[in-house]
């Protein structure tokens, strides 16, 4: 059993507030990732996690036994650092070793030439080598092991890393921006890497990391903060259909969520850009209201072609193209919002993709809608086609 | 063809380029090259050509003797006494001087608001004159006048005369000699310890390095390599040419116990004016100097991480 049970955590440097109220509970053998702009405490917190900043409020529990005593040595909890903290003096099997032998050698038998003359560390060495060599083949790092850090790629410095951590069995992994070292290619491969390990360990896993995608692909739960807060908790799929805060919808997804301008009427209808959307926001007459749109939510279209059934058509014009291969990205200023630019896939078919003025079309239901402080509106009740049409005309 | 002639009017640029280049290299390197030629290299070759002579200061002419000089200063009580001390010298002065510097630097290190004034305080008596320190050494020191033996005193231990009784003389001087050595050491272990990524011990702490013992032996003492070796390499040289303390406080004695292989050659060079013999004594002292940092750099340089 290795839940982890954050409650009331806190944080503050000096008179600087990091972290207020955090309370997160992170079910036994969970994938869970705290994602966030740079600043935005979930560094912080893991290293709270780790031991290695105590919290200035708030109290943490690792399979139900409470940690705030603890060393972190003693916490069994494993880090994986962002620049992998190998000891550059030591072989890969040394690296990998220390957490053993740290353990298992008592203070004589670790200290240089004294060391020698223990029998039983010999005994206890070839153990711990044994293991070093197990998890190595796990890895695929065995023909590393008598290299020096120095020596290898970042990919094998980031296996390392894990082997060490994963070494001595820990109840919980922590990993601070573990990839952001990396290049793009090898990223994606290590994604994938730390995704089946994870499958296979069945451990504990508390991830940290600014990039949403990483966030989406590994996790369980996501945990988006910002400003020393937990903005939304939830499934990846969660997160990115019902974003709980304006923040939210932006930070998660890539292509970024189009956010459009949109202005609440007497009967509480939506209006963008001058046209009607038939949804319904419990807002006083006259509020600002962002209306947002998953790139793949808006459907280019010729100018002046049919649209479906209830679709809202806007026009705009098309000032980019982006070809990426399966689709193409289109980028439009909205006509009649200045400065408002909407992207929107295409599929990439043997036609080029349009130009000049066009049709954007989209499905009310398809909108997220945020008040002026950026908290999602549910707009329960839609108003009906007709009386959008009565907007319009 | 006119591909071919492009290629080759292509190449004579970058011919011509490169010549230049080489020329530009040549012209800056020139100032630095003539300087150390003229203060290094040129008074290097004198002195071992005079080493090879009879020449003493004011004769008028001299002759080639060979390795005269060399098999005189073998046979020479006074040489081989200095040589002895010398290295008896460096034998005290290394080792506590480098160790007491790694010590204080990592309990400097430690702390943070005092920080800077244990830098100063520690680093002052590298700042001053050793000359000018001698000489209040010298009073510190005596043995009916000085504070230190005034607090021998008050702890029941009867008045040494430090500088006057042979077997102590050459204790005290590298006792002072580490006085004004741990300082900069200190300043450099300090660099050294900077240098080390906060993030190495953070790893170690959670690998169970749960101790100050273990982190040392495991992160700061490694790491701390390629500092120790500059250390142990300067402080050695800084040992070996000990001599403001023994022209000021003892002048080599009493009895020649503290007689240190520069003192020597001054004495042969510029006080019995046989500059040929001083000369030959100064070869062996830079000879000897070589020699410990070859050694040392080639033997601490397999334990050493770089990067």
């Amino acid at each position: 059993m290795a839940s982890i049970a954050l409650k009331g955590i806190g944080k503050s440097f000096g008179t600087t507030g990091v972290l207020s109220g955090i309370d997160l509970a992170i079910a036994d053998g969970e994938f869970i990732t705290l994602v966030g702009p740079s600043g935005c405490g979930k560094s912080t917190l893991i290293r709270i996690i780790a031991g290695l900043e105590p919290q200035s409020a708030g109290s943490i529990e690792i399979g139900g036994r409470p940690i705030d005593h603890l060393r972190p040595h003693e916490r069994r909890v494993a880090m994986v650092f962002q620049s992998y903290a190998l000891y550059p003096h030591m072989s890969v099997a040394d690296n990998i070793a220390l957490p053993l032998t740290m353990q298992r050698l008592s203070v004589v038998e670790r200290l240089p030439l004294v060391k020698h003359l223990s029998p039983r560390r010999r005994r206890v060495m070839r153990e711990v080598m044994a293991e070093v060599h197990a998890t190595a083949a796990q890895l695929q790092i065995e023909a590393l092991l008598a290299r020096k850090p120095a020596q290898l790629s970042g990919g094998q410095r980031q296996r390392v890393a894990l082997g060490r951590a994963m070494v001595r069995h820990p109840d919980v992994f922590l990993m601070d921006e573990p990839l952001s070292n990396l290049d793009a290619k090898l990223r994606v491969h290590m994604r994938s890497e730390l995704a089946e390990l994870h499958m296979r360990l069945a451990t504990t896993f508390v991830y940290v990391t600014h990039d949403q995608v990483e966030a989406m692909t590994m996790s369980d739960r996501v945990a988006m903060m910002d400003a020393g807060r937990i903005l939304q908790l939830g499934t990846p799929t969660e997160l990115y259909t019902r974003p709980a805060t304006l923040k939210v919808a932006q930070f998660i997804g890539s292509p970024a969520i189009n956010v459009l301008p949109g202005i609440v009427d007497a009967g509480g209808r939506v209006a963008v850009a001058g046209v009607a959307v038939p949804v319904r926001a419990p807002l006083a007459p006259g509020s600002r209201i962002s209306v947002c749109l998953r790139p793949e939510a808006v459907a280019p279209r010729p100018r002046g072609a049919a649209s479906g059934a209830g679709e809202v058509v806007i026009g705009a014009h098309v000032r980019r193209a982006e070809n990426l291969g399966a689709e193409w990205l289109l980028h439009c200023d909205v006509d009649g919002l200045d400065g408002v630019i909407v992207a929107a896939r295409i599929a990439a078919g043997d036609r080029p993709p349009p130009e000049g003025a066009i049709d954007l079309a989209f499905l009310p239901q398809a909108c997220h809608l945020f008040d002026a402080d950026g908290a999602r509106i549910e707009a329960a009740a839609r108003a009906s086609a007709g009386a959008a049409a009565a907007i319009a005309s | 063809m006119t591909t071919l002639a492009e290629e080759t009017l292509a190449q004579k640029a970058a011919r011509r380029r490169l010549r230049l280049e080489k020329l530009t290299g040549i012209g800056f390197a020139t100032p630095a090259t003539l300087l150390l030629v003229t203060v290094c290299l040129a008074p290097l070759a004198v002195l071992v050509l005079m080493s090879f002579t009879d020449y003493d200061l004011g004769n008028l002419d001299f002759k080639f003797v060979g390795l005269a000089n060399f098999t005189k200063a073998l046979h020479d009580p006074v040489f081989r006494r200095s040589l002895w001390n010398t290295l008896l010298y460096v034998a005290i002065v290394l080792p506590l001087g480098v160790g007491l510097a790694l010590l204080v630097a990592i309990l400097v290190h430690g702390r943070k608001r005092t920080r800077g004034f244990y830098e100063v305080a520690y680093f002052l008596p590298v700042t001053s004159t050793l000359i000018a320190m001698a000489t209040v050494w010298t009073f510190l020191l005596h043995p009916k006048l000085g504070p230190i033996n005034a607090l021998l005193g008050v702890v029941g231990i009867a008045p040494r005369a430090f500088l006057s009784d042979p077997s102590l003389a050459l204790p005290t001087l590298a006792m002072i000699g580490i006085w004004h050595l741990v300082g900069f050491n200190m300043v450099l272990f300090l660099a050294g310890l900077t240098a080390i990524p906060k993030d190495l011990y953070e790893a170690a702490e959670i690998d169970g390095c749960a101790n100050p013992v273990d982190r040392f032996l495991t992160i700061t003492w490694p790491m701390l390599g390629p500092t120790l070796m500059f250390v142990i390499v300067t402080s050695s040289i800084t040992a070996f040419k000990v001599f403001d303390t023994v022209a000021v406080m003892t002048h080599g004695g009493p009895m020649g116990s503290s007689e240190v292989l520069l003192y020597s050659i001054y004495l042969e060079g510029f006080q019995y004016f046989h500059s040929a013999y001083a000369a030959a004594l100064t070869v062996v002292f830079l000879a000897f100097i070589l020699v410990f940092s070859v050694i040392q750099t080639f033997t601490l340089d397999r334990r050493v991480h770089y990067g």
